[in-house]
């Protein structure tokens, strides 16, 4: 069996490679609402966030800073997919114009 | 329960790579983000069934979160969304830098146990990545909404003195790793990694801003990924990997980012101005124009008087494109955005490759507010600073309209040839104010 370490660099490798070419089909057109939909997905630290604060054995320490944690990361997360739908909402094509 | 989370993590992952790979055309893309929600959400629910504790504070971090994050969405006009992305990076790498930091304490008790070889390195690097993204992220913001001077701040030795600082950095974080149960230190590699963090961006101007928000849009991910590794959650890995290679686009700015401050050139050289009812008539005959926008465009706020610009040729039968540098604006994309926020059709903004070959047979380019992005030096004159950026060519074009205030120089410092060509002419004022003048030109000029 692998151990979690090799795992986790065979997740690494791969996500890392799917990333690549899925980011270099991208349309140029749409580089901001990429960088701030990438920006909300790279908020996913509010998983890591949650679990500190949710421990059984969690400190006062680990309380206050998953406490700020989780809200700067759902501020992100928030923000980031809401604006990138409203920048998206603007791209029209020709043809749909009256 | 645990093996459910599980299966609902694969989904999540599954879903951030769906919601890339809709980003690749504005048909489905809005797809994309909803697919990104559907992950997010998932990923949070998931986390949530298999841990029961302290939910009070889970869920008013959450509610607060979001009560800021929806306002922020809504208000923010399109112009400084290069500044709220940057605040965003500095929210998420925050996140990840205090994760790190909770998680280092609370398990360094157990250190023997717990804290050994890899998941120390993992810890060491999110932690690092994670506070000098905050800072730097704060810096680009500061610089971005002007609140900083956005011109490059630089001194004696910097390079030196980054890297030493960056050098005792990583000496201390490698001792943490070695001896995790010196708590002492962990503060002091926090604290270098914030400095670091305002180091970096200190040297670099506005106008270089589109890399630098892609780097660090980059980092966030990387550290999201790190602590994907201290925790063993594999979810954390997919979704930091999906963020971190999107700095590929970094490679599509080429030579862009080592632009140093020049002399500006004090020699008067002639040049030709025209007034407004002059371009208008020449923009009347033409039959393509070819508008090449730039910061200045957003400074002005001029994207809506451009629109009706584009709409009054139109109706005269004046083909009208859009030539798109990859770094004009402030971010990668800028103008895109701008231009469809104002109703440009986007099969009219056409990319740097796309159109620089078709310079030579447009009748009329005129240059909204970008400078160095049309400098013919980049191609031609190898002392210049910006030699060998790609530029859009629009010195080939047959006439060469700019919009600017004055002949000063551009954020890097550089004159540009352009200006001073026989077929270029220079209309001086403000994007917004030229282009509304024109318009009012425009209908004299068709009962002329």
């Amino acid at each position: 069996m692998p151990s979690n370490l090799e795992m986790g660099l065979y997740v690494f490798m791969l996500a890392t490679f799917v990333g690549l070419e899925v980011i270099r089909r991208v349309s140029p057109l749409l580089h901001t609402p990429l960088m701030s939909l990438t920006n909300a997905i790279s908020a996913i630290s509010v998983v890591g966030a949650i679990l500190i604060i949710s421990n059984e054995e969690a400190t006062n320490l680990s309380k206050v800073l998953g406490f700020v944690a989780i809200t700067a990361a759902t501020t992100n997360i928030v923000s980031g997919f809401l604006i990138t739908d409203r920048m998206l909402k603007m791209f029209k094509r020709r043809e749909e114009k009256k | 329960m645990g093996s459910l989370v599980n299966y609902i993590y694969i989904l999540s992952g599954a879903l951030f790579v769906l919601s890339l790979k809709w980003m690749n055309s504005p048909v489905t893309a809005r797809r994309g983000v909803f697919a990104g929600e559907a992950g997010m959400l998932m990923a949070i629910a998931g986390t949530l069934i298999g841990h029961h504790a302290n939910w009070e504070w889970i869920l008013a971090a959450l509610f607060i979160g979001t009560a800021v994050g929806v306002p922020i969405a809504y208000i923010m006009p399109m112009t400084a969304v290069p500044q709220r992305t940057a605040m965003s990076h500095a929210c998420g790498a925050l996140a990840a830098a205090l994760v790190g930091t909770a998680e280092y304490y609370q398990r360094q008790p157990h250190a023997d146990t717990e804290l050994v070889g890899f998941t120390m390195v993992a810890l060491v690097i999110e932690t690092l990545l994670g506070f000098l993204t905050f800072t730097g992220s704060l810096m680009a913001m500061g610089k971005l909404q002007e609140i900083l001077p956005s011109r490059p701040l630089v001194y004696k030795n910097q390079n030196a003195i980054n890297f030493v600082l960056f050098a005792i950095a990583i000496g201390l974080g490698v001792r943490v790793i070695l001896v995790p149960t010196d708590t002492w230190i962990f503060p002091i590699f926090a604290g270098l990694s914030l400095v670091f963090g305002v180091l970096l961006i200190l040297p670099i101007g506005g106008a270089d801003m589109p890399p630098v928000i892609a780097l660090l849009n980059s980092y966030a991910g990387l550290s999201a990924c790190a602590m994907g590794f201290a925790l063993d959650n594999k979810l954390l890995v997919i979704a930091g990997a999906l963020d971190g290679s999107s700095g590929l686009i970094l490679l599509l700015f080429g030579a862009f980012g080592q632009i140093q401050t020049a002399k500006g050139k004090t020699e008067q050289r002639p040049y030709r101005s025209a007034s407004a009812e002059e371009a208008a008539s020449i923009l009347e005959a033409a039959s393509s124009v070819i508008i090449v926008p730039g910061y200045g465009l957003a400074v002005a706020q001029a994207q809506h008087k451009i629109r009706d610009l584009f709409d009054s040729l139109g109706k005269r039968g004046v083909d009208v494109k859009f030539a798109i540098h990859p770094v004009a604006g402030r971010m990668p994309g800028h103008m895109n955005v701008l231009l469809a926020e104002a109703d440009i059709p986007y099969d009219r903004l056409i990319e740097m490759d796309d159109i620089n070959g078709e310079f030579p047979q447009c009748d009329v380019a005129l240059v909204i507010g970008a400078n160095d992005v049309t400098n013919p030096a980049a191609r031609t004159d190898k002392s210049s600073p910006i030699f060998g950026m790609p530029i859009l060519d629009v010195d080939k074009a047959h006439t060469v309209m700019v919009i600017k205030r004055s002949m000063n120089p551009g954020f890097a410092g550089i004159d540009n040839d352009l200006y001073y060509m026989d077929k270029t002419l220079m209309l001086f004022g403000d994007a917004k104010a030229f282009v509304s003048e024109i318009l009012k030109e425009l209908p004299a000029a068709v009962r002329a």
